[in-house]
């Protein structure tokens, strides 16, 4: 790969070179405390999910529990441990939009599972729950 | 000399102009941390992939599918407690996920000593998860379970059990051995030389993954 060191290149680099002062400004750098507060938050999270199951909470209320606290605990891993709030949006879509395509296969694979199901239950005229042989 | 900063876009305008101007993609990104984030965006997939699998002959099984809740109980002092173990080893990969944002912190404020230690704390934290899922397979393999076995219903079960954790627990092996790696090198100085510990934050981003796919596991896996 052809790479030209233009003057743009050039100050990029001296940035990222820097003296000793400088290297200590660069990169993802924020307060301590805010580790603390998502670390806390991801504490009680955690306690929530397994709560869901201790309590026994079932169908609809136990999935929508269970979905809620997993998509917040993993955004603030995302976002604030592996610092993509603070990245630029080129780097941000990269990595966040692909991973929506996984979308389409859950839904087809989910379309699979239940054909699946319902031939197994015809073709071996089974009822929910009982094996035909061990 | 141009000034490179009053160039560039924001907002939206930039997604178009980084993406679409013939030159670096991912300004101000170290190429290590941008290939990290790309190497995470596969394994993503890979898991994803383990997880589908797992929903898919869970939800086309005519057998019932053994209860995680009972499955992963322990009884501590007298106490049958539900699903505790699984509990304990959450809790444990949140804290070395914390540790390791620290250490990622520390390292750019050029405290050595202080990196070195929270790294290999973290470490620790991912030794003891481990250790702790090596119990649990011993217990469930103990109780009968097999790939293609167990006591309690659906045999797809044990073969999704031992394929995600132990795939998610090959990444924390192999983390502990990264970290024990980067601490070690970070306590030499290594760094120090190049002025940079951007290589820190790299190996945090690896860990803080093994800490997400963990969060879709318990949710998927234990809770369901």
């Amino acid at each position: 790969m052809a790479h030209e060191m233009t003057e743009v290149d050039t100050q990029h680099a001296l940035a990222q070179t820097g003296d000793g002062q400088n290297a200590s400004k660069q990169g993802q750098q924020h307060p301590l405390g805010i580790y603390f507060a998502i670390w806390g938050l991801l504490f009680v999270l955690s306690t929530f999910s397994y709560l869901v199951d201790y309590f026994h909470f079932v169908g609809f209320t136990r999935w929508a529990l269970i979905l809620t606290f997993m998509w917040l605990k993993a955004g603030l891993i995302v976002a604030v441990f592996m610092h993509m709030r603070w990245e630029r949006l080129a780097l941000m879509y990269a990595i966040l939009i692909p991973p929506l395509l996984l979308a389409v296969l859950v839904g087809l694979m989910s379309i699979e599972a239940d054909y699946t199901y319902w031939t197994r239950i015809l073709f071996f005229g089974l009822l929910s729950g009982q094996p035909s042989h061990g | 000399m141009t000034d490179h900063a009053a160039q560039e876009s924001q907002g939206l305008q930039s997604l178009v102009d980084d993406w679409s101007t013939d030159q670096e993609t991912f300004k101000r990104v170290h190429w290590g941390k941008a290939m990290m984030w790309i190497f995470l965006l596969s394994d993503t997939f890979i898991f994803s992939c383990f997880l589908t699998s797992y929903m898919t002959v869970r939800s086309s099984t005519t057998m019932p599918w053994p209860n995680p809740s009972e499955v992963f109980a322990l009884t501590i002092a007298g106490q049958h407690i539900p699903l505790i173990l699984i509990a304990i080893m959450t809790f444990i990969l949140i804290s070395s996920s914390g540790t390791m944002a620290l250490a990622v912190n520390y390292g750019y404020r050029h405290d050595r000593r202080t990196t070195a230690l929270l790294m290999y704390a973290t470490a620790l934290f991912g030794v003891t998860f481990v250790s702790m899922q090596a119990f649990e397979w011993t217990k469930l393999i103990l109780e009968g379970v097999r790939p293609w076995q167990n006591p309690w219903g659906a045999p797809q079960f044990g073969s999704c059990f031992f394929m995600i954790t132990g795939f998610h627990g090959l990444h924390v092996s192999i983390g502990v051995i990264y970290l024990s790696t980067i601490a070690t090198k970070v306590l030499r100085g290594d760094f120090e030389r190049k002025g940079n510990y951007e290589v820190v934050e790299i190996a945090g981003l690896y860990w803080h993954f093994v800490d997400l796919v963990w969060v879709f596991i318990f949710a998927f896996f234990y809770l369901w």
